[in-house]
């Protein structure tokens, strides 16, 4: 919302304050100061009215060029060059004059161009700093102004423009009347109400009005009917200047009084042409599929959700939102009737949205005007109408009645305790007034002011005696928790976790969980991973679906990685999955303002389909980068499952390895990790196809981890550790290739018995032929309590070696 | 055999040792000069056939003279293993500015560093973590929040909503809707932090992701103030920005707090939006069955990203999501 402060000037006196005070004064009662526009301050006279006496055009340059003769009361004519076209002899024009400077340090001079001496220069809006409209230049109305008026001062150019943001519960503030309150209040200054000239309004029945009726969407509408209104009248300078001034076009009187009413009171006004109103004006909501055009020339289908101003015949207005083309104003237009009405602001909040219309209308009535304007803004609309364009008073329809803001019963103690400061109640009383409340210190009823529909609970004034008084009032105290808290297990083994991968030399990344649907089919998801969930309105629509596993991710990760020349590399990441498996419910919305039952709370909780943290990693390239000391050597598949193992013995977990053919791993080369039977963690290479599809290196590996399928770790029960000595035995054993190593450690473990403290694999000969292959281990024999004896020792491996062979045809190789 | 014979015998043998220039040559010194056939070992063999005053007089002498030249012997060993000892480690000098790292660098995300420090900081005053779903309830995400239905961020430009619409799910807008199920299922004193993940309709460029991270905290116990909130947002600048660092409250408009506020930080000469904040509206206190006679709370918001770029001096959102090594990397894990 843009302020002219010599619009706010009207009802303030601003003497002696500087715009750097005014602007702190906006922040300090919450409204952002986006920007402070010092009109004029880069321009520098001589600025003159001037009458155009000839005009020559200049033809024979590329673009056509007219040579101006212009009377600006200097006892001779004055010859400029001017390349705009909108204006004819006897017009008023501005001209700077040799010596004058306008804005972007643009020196006026006489000068020589194309071939003709130029003495000066014609002004567009623009050139000085006023708007955007470079059109033409700026004409003025005949009888506006003398020649050679000072042309700054007669445009009312030296202002300064406060655009400040106004948050969505003050409404009121969308105006010159509640800016200017605002910075009243804040500033400890008298104010007085623009409204106070409206109230003062009267007007004499001359006729039938044409009438108004709410039948729904609106508390009150006010409709004021007008003859005889002169099409032709122009605006005067002061107010075409301050609708400018506020970032509209000065378009014609008629629309111009209604915004500048708008702009001063806050009241959205519109005016229809009467002569057009078949019987009477009705506020209802539309028939469903009525074609209507909009005076942007758009024709809409209209739903019956949308609230409008109808006539007898047709629909002439999205209520509040903008007027149709058939019933709109034109310079033919004698007959006025100024509509100012008080709809309900969520039928004008669903009609903007609904049609993507955010008018200035729209903008201050979804937001809750002043019930009391309705009456008061078309009056001064209407006296505006009358005293510039000679219009006639017929009369006024009204339907509806206002209703204000309640009484709030309020504690100054509250407000006290709320704020943690101990301010006395004659203090409290004094902010609240500032804001237009009426407050009865005895019984500390307060009574909003009507435009101040937002305040409804005591905690609404809490915070106006916050902003009046100053946040920065508020003292700075730290408040003692009375718990001593902790990282649940979960967060700290998910940290213990990440710090662990980035100590082994994994980067964590954090991708967007969006996935595309052809990355879904090339990774060949199948069963829980397939089951997607779709975003209505996605950022993009290549990605569309929420993720169901952390691969497709991190395969991004690591494309755009190697596409910035990154080479060998591994990256994890830890975060939530999406998967459509459970039943989905309808929304569940209980009322508010009051707790629900235990029942719904549990159902609108196991509405929320469940989201599983995974961990996720992919290796790409080589273990190390290129060294000096060793041949550095790929990942393999064996690396993506150790590091899986390493997160598990992280956890304390023990867990047994299948091979698995989960997609998208190389079907031959995954592991799956099993907790207590259930599979927690897939691991190992990729599949080629996958590699090669998304432009991997061929073998990069990747393992997931679904950590909330982790067990919690149970407390350590401490193993009493043995100083005994140690006895170790090797044992290579032939047996076919496909028993497993986990499976043939497995049958030496269990045979091996109670004496065995470790079993470690340390060779593989896989050159012996037959489908056979060899594997060497060495078993680590203890006892507690003893040495063990040469007999013992052998009994205890040759017992291992008996299971092997008894389960899988194990032989000792010779 | 006498004692002046027995004392060059010593003399020669520790003039011997002295002369070795090494290891080997102390080898054949004391060969020569302790071996079986050194006048010194021959005398001793010869004690047997002396009287026994003799035997006594003389294997003193040559007892005496044997630990002479032991002890010779042991310093010459000493000063020659030394000697070849310096001469070994000179040879196995290296060039230790060689790269020895050979595992790559790895490294946290900065978010995940910044979550950390903001939970531990809050862990310490006795907050919990809360944590929660990222695809949520719009009764939780909006309505609990004193968000009416026509509100703008209710919209379909700013919230991604998720099909069917009908299950009423979005993916979260905030971090809120974990203060609306604490409130539900905890009694006060409620001290909570909820980091996480949040998304919003917005097109991702300098400043503004759909995807980012916010951190909220929400207070209800009995007579809490703006005060208190003032207090801990104070000293949750302090930590994150520095000592020097001054905030400032100003006005603002939440649906889920009044009254509400921004919180500025004044840092690096310049004030920073850095939040939004405010006591929590009565409305939602009741909605969550808190009884407001009772007790009040506030609440705060800020974006991860945002706080990072702030102290970190990033000019570009982009670096934060993209996941480019060479830029995690620099953080390492936050130590």
């Amino acid at each position: 919302m843009r302020i002219p402060r010599s619009w706010v000037e009207d009802f303030v006196d601003l003497s002696g304050i500087t715009d750097e005070v005014i602007a702190d004064a906006f922040v300090r009662v919450g409204f952002e100061v986006e920007d402070v526009i010092k009109q004029g301050a880069d321009l520098n006279g001589p600025l003159v009215v001037a009458r155009v006496i000839a005009i020559e055009e200049l033809a024979e340059h590329k673009k056509p060029i007219r040579y101006v003769e212009l009377d600006c009361n200097e006892g001779q004519t004055r010859f400029v060059i001017c390349g705009a076209r909108n204006f004819a002899v006897n017009d008023l024009v501005i001209a700077a004059l040799p010596g004058a400077v306008l804005p972007g340090n643009f020196a006026i001079s006489a000068r020589e161009t194309y071939g003709k001496i130029s003495n000066g220069m014609i002004c567009s809006s623009k050139e000085l700093g006023l708007g955007e409209d470079h059109s033409g230049i700026i004409v003025l109305a005949q009888g506006a102004a003398k020649v050679g008026d000072n042309a700054t001062e007669l445009l009312q150019i030296n202002d300064t423009i406060f655009d400040i943001a106004v948050n969505p519960d003050r409404g009121y503030a969308l105006s010159i009347r509640g800016a200017a309150r605002e910075i009243a209040g804040a500033l400890n200054l008298n104010i007085t109400d623009p409204i106070a000239h409206a109230k003062s309004l009267s007007f004499a029945e001359a006729g039938t009005p044409t009438s108004i009726k709410i039948s729904d969407g609106a508390m009150v509408a006010v409709l004021r009917s007008l003859d005889n209104f002169n099409p032709k009248a122009p605006s005067p300078i002061w107010l075409s200047r301050r609708v400018e001034k506020v970032g509209m076009r000065s378009i014609s009187l008629a629309v111009d009084v209604t915004n500048y009413v708008m702009v001063e009171l806050g009241q959205p006004l519109h005016a229809f042409d009467r002569a057009k109103i078949v019987d009477g004006l009705e506020i209802t909501y539309a028939v469903d599929k009525t074609k209507f055009k909009t005076l942007d020339n758009q024709e809409r289908i209209l739903a019956s959700s949308d609230l409008v101003v109808r006539d007898g015949k047709q629909v002439l207005a999205l209520a509040g939102t903008m007027g149709g083309l058939d019933s709109e104003i034109t310079d033919s237009t004698t007959t006025i009737a100024i509509e100012a009405v008080r709809f309900d602001p969520i039928a004008i909040a669903k009609n903007s949205r609904r049609h993507k219309l955010s008018t200035e209308a729209s903008r201050r009535l979804e937001r809750g005007v002043d019930p009391s304007l309705a009456e008061f803004a078309s009056a001064r609309a209407a006296e505006l109408m009358i005293s510039l364009g000679g219009a006639t008073y017929v009369g006024t329809s009204v339907s509806g009645e206002e209703r204000y803001p309640p009484i709030i019963d309020l504690d100054p103690k509250y407000v006290n305790d709320r704020l943690g400061t101990e301010l006395p109640n004659e203090v409290i009383a004094q902010a609240l007034t500032t804001v237009g409340c009426d407050v009865d210190t005895k019984s500390w009823k307060v009574d909003p002011p009507s435009w101040r529909g937002d305040l409804q609970i005591p905690a609404d004034l809490v915070e106006e005696v916050a902003r009046i008084v100053g946040y920065d009032q508020i003292p700075s105290v730290l408040p003692r928790s009375p718990y001593a808290a902790t990282l649940t297990p979960v967060q700290l083994r998910r940290r213990t976790i990440a710090a662990a991968l980035a100590a082994r030399g994994l980067t964590e990344v954090q991708n967007f969980p969006f996935v595309a649907e052809a990355t879904m089919k090339a990774l060949n998801y199948t069963g829980e991973r397939a089951a997607t969930f779709r975003i209505a309105n996605p950022m993009s629509e290549e990605t569309p679906l929420m993720r169901t596993h952390l691969i497709p991710g991190l395969i991004g990760a690591a494309q755009r990685n190697i596409s910035r020349g990154a080479r060998d590399f591994a990256l994890f990441e830890i975060g939530a999955i999406f998967r459509n498996t459970t039943k989905l419910v309808d929304g569940i919305f209980p009322a508010l303002e009051a707790k629900p039952d235990a029942a719904t709370i549990k159902a609108i909780f196991d509405s929320v389909p469940p989201q599983p943290i995974h961990l996720g990693a992919i290796f790409v390239g080589k273990t190390t980068g290129d060294n000096w000391r060793t041949k550095a050597r790929s990942y393999e598949w064996a690396d993506a499952i150790a590091e899986a193992q390493t997160v598990l013995d992280l956890c304390g977990l023990s867990y047994t390895v299948e091979r698995s053919d989960f997609a998208p791993w190389h079907p031959g080369r995954c592991a799956e990790l099993l907790v207590d039977g259930k599979a927690v963690a897939h691991a190992g290479e990729l599949h080629p196809r996958v590699c090669s599809e998304f432009g991997l290196p061929p073998r990069s590996c990747a393992l997931v981890i679904n950590l909330d399928a982790l067990p919690a770790s149970e407390t350590v029960r401490a193993a009493v550790i043995g100083a005994m000595p140690i006895a170790v035995q090797d044992v290579a054993l032939v047996i076919d290739a496909n028993v497993s190593a986990a499976q043939l450690e497995q049958a030496l473990v269990d045979g091996a018995g109670d004496l065995l403290e470790s079993i470690v694999l340390f060779d593989r000969y896989d050159k012996i032929g037959d489908g056979k292959i060899s594997l060497a281990f060495t078993l680590s024999f203890r006892a507690s309590d003893r040495t063990l004896t040469g007999e013992e020792i052998s009994a205890a491996r040759e017992a291992a070696v008996a299971n092997a062979s008894k389960l899988y045809g194990a032989t000792v190789r010779s | 055999m006498n004692p002046q014979e027995i004392n060059e015998w010593v003399s020669a043998a520790k003039s011997a040792f002295t002369a070795a220039g090494d290891l080997d040559e102390l080898k054949a010194a004391r060969l020569a000069h302790t071996g079986d056939k050194a006048p010194i070992s021959l005398a001793s063999r010869g004690l047997g056939s002396l009287s026994p005053d003799e035997k006594a007089s003389f294997g003193k002498i040559i007892g005496e003279a044997k630990a002479a030249i032991a002890a010779a012997l042991a310093d010459d060993t000493a000063r020659l293993e030394i000697a070849r000892d310096q001469k070994i480690l000179l040879e196995e000098v290296v060039d230790i500015t060689l790269p020895a790292k050979l595992a790559h660098a790895g490294g946290l995300h900065p978010i995940t560093i910044i979550k950390n420090d903001i939970s531990d900081f809050f862990l310490a005053q006795g907050y919990s973590v809360v944590e929660g779903p990222e695809l949520e309830s719009s009764w939780l995400n909006f309505d609990a929040l004193n968000i009416p239905a026509d509100h703008p961020a209710r919209t379909m430009q700013d919230t991604f909503f998720v099909e069917p619409l009908s299950a009423g799910l979005v993916l979260r807008t905030q971090t809120s809707p974990l203060q609306i199920r604490t409130m539900l299922t905890s009694e006060p004193p409620i001290y909570i932090i909820s980091p996480g993940r949040t998304f919003r309709a917005d097109e991702l460029d300098a400043t503004h992701s759909p995807v980012f991270h916010q951190v909220e905290g929400l207070v209800v116990d009995r007579g809490i103030s703006m005060a208190h909130l003032k207090g801990t947002l104070d000293n949750f600048a302090r930590h994150m920005f520095g000592p020097d660092v001054t905030t400032r409250l100003r006005p603002s408009f939440f649906p889920f707090t009044e009254p509400s506020a921004e919180v500025d930080v004044f840092f690096n000469g310049r004030w920073i939006e850095w939040g939004g904040c405010g006591m929590v509206n009565p409305k939602v206190l009741a909605t969550c069955g808190i009884d407001t006679t009772q007790f009040s709370g506030f609440a705060f918001g800020m974006g991860l990203e945002r706080t990072l770029m702030v102290r970190h001096g990033i000019t570009d959102l982009h670096e934060i999501v993209e996941g480019d090594l060479r830029f995690t990397r620099q953080f390492g894990v936050g130590l």
